[in-house]
């Protein structure tokens, strides 16, 4: 007997498996009170010279580690290696984005108490990363001055799903004409209020900024989870 | 390309859900996708069916509702369907907003199963 066809309710959230990791990730983030920053771009966006001078810059003053993920092909987690903190790599295979559990699984036996930031490089990619929650603080996305000013209004969603703009590259910016004018004004279009710095990890130009805003945030995190706890 | 990872999530989700109806044979799925999901439709329309192969879902059909953004605007105080998402702001008056209030969604809403 074959009755008529009918509808069943689910109404579930197909990320939820990810949405539910991320939160916990989030939790244990602010009990340990680490600030835990993740990097989104395009690939050769400059994204991990980026990091390099980001672990180079603080690890004198702070504890700092860093999760990198790579695809098959790529090896950005041994260039980092140099820079003497901690890191690890997060190997993709053909995955073009970081999911939470892979995020929580190269935790594993790390004691978070003992950091000041964790960095999390994602996969080359301004599209795939920004339907998954890693669990961070603050989501960077990297743009360089030499990949166009029209890059927002290509991919707003992930500009969109990030909490701060970095322009990377910033010595080539003359050479390429780049038109700082019209990307602040295309950021701003996708994702109002959005907090933009401009960096060179060649000349050093706006790392100074760079490295007192995160010096901002992770204190201004350490008080929220203390005023919490 | 991560459709093809969603479209077997929403497979699991769908097999989980049918199994705990007796095992009833899935028709449809239906699928709300946010236009902020980072989801492409066309993608993940083909990703499904292959997801679907030799999986008991074989045969059935995505169908997707797509969800405008909207967004809130705080000086009429009040959602508003926002016109474009290269352009965040108020299509009433013109102010700029990040504050997304639907857009996101990825959820799978209901199957359409015969017993
Ligand atoms: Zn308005």
């Amino acid at each position: 007997m074959t009755t008529e066809p009918r509808l069943v309710e689910v109404r579930k959230n197909v990320l939820k498996q990810n949405d539910i990791i991320a939160r916990a990730l989030r939790d244990r983030f602010r009990e340990a009170g680490v600030l835990a920053v993740s990097f989104v771009s395009s690939p050769g966006s400059g994204k991990t010279a980026f990091l390099e001078k980001t672990l180079t810059l603080l690890h004198s003053r702070y504890r700092v580690a860093a999760l990198v993920g790579d695809l098959a092909t790529e090896n950005d987690a041994a260039r980092l290696g140099r820079s003497q903190v901690p890191v690890k790599q997060i190997l993709t295979g053909t995955v073009c984005h970081l999911d939470a559990a892979m995020v929580q699984n190269a935790l594993d036996g790390w004691d978070l108490t003992q950091l000041d930031f964790l960095f999390i490089e994602n996969v080359g990619n301004l599209v795939c990363p920004s339907s998954y929650d890693l669990g961070e603080d603050l989501r960077f996305v990297l743009l360089s001055v030499t990949e166009g000013e029209d890059k927002p209004l290509k991919y707003p969603t992930i500009f969109n799903s990030a909490d701060v703009a970095v322009i990377t590259k910033s010595d080539l910016a003359a050479a390429v004409e780049f038109d700082e004018a019209a990307v602040l004004r295309n950021i701003q279009a996708v994702r109002p209020g959005m907090e933009v710095l401009k960096i060179s990890a060649k000349t050093g130009e706006g790392l100074a900024e760079y490295l007192e805003y995160l010096e901002r945030r992770c204190s201004s995190s350490r008080a929220g989870a203390a005023a919490s706890n | 390309m991560h459709e093809l990872s969603i479209a077997m999530s929403i497979v699991e989700m769908a097999q989980e859900e049918s199994e705990r109806c007796g095992q009833a044979q899935v028709l449809a799925v239906h699928l709300r996708l946010g236009q902020l999901s980072g989801v492409v439709k066309e993608a993940l329309l083909s990703s499904y069916e292959m997801a679907c192969e030799a999986t008991p879902l074989e045969g059935s059909q995505l169908l997707i509702e797509e969800v405008p953004v909207e967004v809130f605007c705080p000086k009429c105080d009040g959602p508003r369907a926002l016109g474009s998402i290269q352009w965040f702001c108020c299509p009433e008056c013109g102010t700029p907003t990040p504050e997304v209030l639907h857009g996101k969604e990825l959820e799978v809403v209901a199957l359409e199963i015969e017993e």
